[in-house]
């Protein structure tokens, strides 16, 4: 994947300075990856890991799509429900699990991205709402979700038959190479002339018509790929944490992916994992003040709206002129 | 008597609850596409300020023994303030940018005060009695009709025809309408647009908190009374198309009526019934049914 550089990068130096600066801020996180489990529970930099890639997938269609969906939490949701069903009633092996679980977002991308890009702007962003309300009652009813129980205890298995899971270290560096990898795919994703289309799209839409671009179906293929790593994020999660709830395909879970990716920066490369991992440490210190934590993100929310528009991360590189 | 194979009293109940609850969903429905239309932007927090009516109703009871008719005056002008305050200090620094933001902010802002509430009263809902005037029933020969629920559906339909009425067919009405389509060529008429926004918003908000006075003998008075119901309507919305005061109205019961109906015919699907038939319009309708592409 890092050989696969832009061909801008040996042309222009400002363009090489910027990847230069991204390899660095990539290299730093890789480190904070390997060096965190011995300072914080590997448990809880798992659980950023999972969310941070989510924010990152809905990062992709939002910061690069330029379309906000209000309701990633049915790929995070669904994929979760399905690798776990996978994982415990079919006894598939975990990375089959997972595969399955992140086959179930996508096709769920697929169905409802076809009816979403349909409209734009702010019903974009209701309609996305509407049917992941529509699968969470699905996931509420549906026989083999376990309605408001969930799937519980599903086992982590044996990665390809040989390697077990529970060993928490083994589950660590899969879930980091997961992690990694959607990263990386999402960066390659975004400088791609794919992604160079999407943002085309993004800034004028009308224009990009005229150019002879398909807009709709960029669109449908940009959303495809965010709700499938979404899935990938979901069905990882369950594995970590043996479980799939009701709480991850709730619209507050998909409020919440808003909100990790509007405080590190709406389309910055890294914003996503660093609000993920703010947002994920402040619940995990607030926890016992129940309501306060639903408070203090709409503070957040409103925050970030009115005067820090650009995120963690939209700042420091707008303060270091570079773009991260 | 059946009808259908359904017990008569089976259905014509369900239909009654069907219409109780199309009366707020077009209330609801109503404020937001009345807020839409000037603002552009979709009031997330207006599940919320539903809410806060009916909070206000309920606070204005225990704390100063002020009963359901006062409430029913006083609460959305209460809470219309409360928007008014929130429409100068925030919302109108995001007018210059993308729509989204508002959305956004709203949504913060129905976090917060929904988090609030919560503390406060715990997530068990609160009673409220029925007023007096409209305790008991009538027999309608096929069923009982309780008066308070007649009583929602006559009013919340008396209310949105009156809005309709003055926004199509009044001097006011045409100049919120101008000012819709093209406000820097309505201000030049010397009309002060600004205002006529901060106004606009707190109506939508007042509606909200109205829809929640007359909901809280209903559904019991909680913190999350709006959170989920607020989700409804924004589907509600879309079937409709947010172009049309009467479209949001037609949408807002109809829709009602049909999730009552199967309730009786396939209660699975009651929950998701809304967001199905949203599906469909989306197919073949994208503008809604009521709306105009732009």
């Amino acid at each position: 994947m890092s050989g696969s550089t832009p061909s801008t990068s040996h042309t222009s130096s400002p363009a090489g300075d910027e990847l230069r600066a991204q390899k660095i801020a990539f290299l730093v996180m890789v480190a904070i990856i390997a060096i965190a489990p011995v300072v914080v529970y590997p448990v809880f930099m798992m659980k950023v890991m999972c969310f941070a890639l989510f924010a990152c997938a809905f990062n992709l269609l939002i910061g690069f799509g330029g379309l906000l969906s209000f309701g990633h939490a049915m790929f995070l949701g669904s994929a979760g429900y399905v690798s776990a069903h996978a994982a415990k009633v079919w006894g598939l092996t975990p990375e089959l699990a997972i595969l399955c679980g992140t086959a179930a977002a996508c096709g769920v991308a697929f169905v409802s991205g076809l009816l979403a890009i349909r409209r734009q702007g702010i019903y974009f962003a209701m309609i996305t709402l509407a049917l992941a309300q529509m699968i969470f009652f699905f996931c509420l009813q549906a026989p083999f979700t376990g309605g408001e129980d969930g799937i519980q205890a599903v086992p982590r298995g044996k990665l390809f038959g040989l390697i077990d899971l529970s060993n928490i270290a083994a589950m660590y560096i899969v879930v980091a190479v997961i992690f990694l990898g959607g990263f990386l795919l999402i960066f390659r994703i975004v400088h791609s002339p794919f992604g160079h289309v999407l943002k085309a799209i993004r800034e004028n839409e009308a224009r990009a018509t005229s150019l002879g671009y398909d807009t709709d179906r960029y669109k449908l293929a940009a959303y495809i790929l965010s709700g499938t790593i979404a899935g990938l994020a979901g069905a990882t999660k369950a594995l970590v944490f043996q479980l799939a709830s009701l709480t991850d395909v709730h619209w507050t879970m998909s409020g919440e992916v808003v909100l990790m990716t509007l405080l590190g920066g709406l389309g910055t490369i890294f914003g996503p994992v660093v609000g993920a991992a703010v947002i994920i440490t402040m619940q995990n210190y607030l926890a016992q003040f129940g309501a306060w934590v639903t408070i203090i993100q709409g503070v957040i929310f409103v925050i970030c709206v009115l005067v820090f528009r650009r995120g963690i991360i939209g700042e420091i590189a707008h303060a270091l002129k570079k773009s991260l | 008597m059946e009808i259908f194979g359904i017990p008569s009293q089976a259905l014509f109940g369900q239909l009654l609850i069907g219409l109780i609850n199309g009366s707020f969903y077009a209330l609801l429905s109503l404020g937001l596409a009345v807020i839409f239309g000037l603002l552009n932007i979709i009031n997330f927090t207006h599940g919320a300020q539903y809410m806060l009516g009916a909070f206000c109703a309920y606070l204005l009871l225990n704390k100063l023994g002020i009963g359901y008719w006062w409430s029913l005056a006083l609460a959305p002008i209460i809470v219309g303030l409360t928007g008014v305050v929130i429409e100068r200090t925030m919302l109108s620094k995001l007018y210059k940018l993308d729509h989204l933001y508002g959305l956004l902010l709203t949504f913060g802002l129905a976090l917060i005060i929904q988090g609030l509430f919560r503390n406060e009263f715990g997530s068990s809902g609160l009673p409220y009695r029925i007023p007096q005037e409209l305790q008991g029933a009538q027999n309608l020969g096929f069923m009982f009709l309780p008066n308070y629920r007649a009583w929602v559906i006559v009013v919340s339909l008396v209310v949105c025809l009156a809005t309709w009425y003055v926004i199509e067919r009044t001097k006011l009405g045409a100049y919120l309408r101008a000012a819709t389509e093209n406000p820097q060529l309505v201000q030049a008429f010397g009309i002060n647009v600004p205002r006529m926004i901060t106004l606009t918003y707190g109506f939508g908000v007042a509606l909200a908190a109205f829809a929640g006075v007359m909901a809280a003998p209903i559904y019991q008075v909680n913190p999350l009374m709006g959170a989920d119901l607020i989700i409804v309507v924004f589907a509600v919305v879309v079937i409709g198309g947010m172009g049309s005061i009467m479209g949001a109205i037609v949408t807002g019961f109809g829709l009602g009526i049909i999730e009552g109906l199967t309730k009786v015919f396939y209660p699975e699907a009651s929950n998701t019934v809304i967001f199905i038939i949203m599906a469909i319009v989306l197919m073949f309708k994208p503008a809604g049914l009521f709306g105009t592409q732009k």
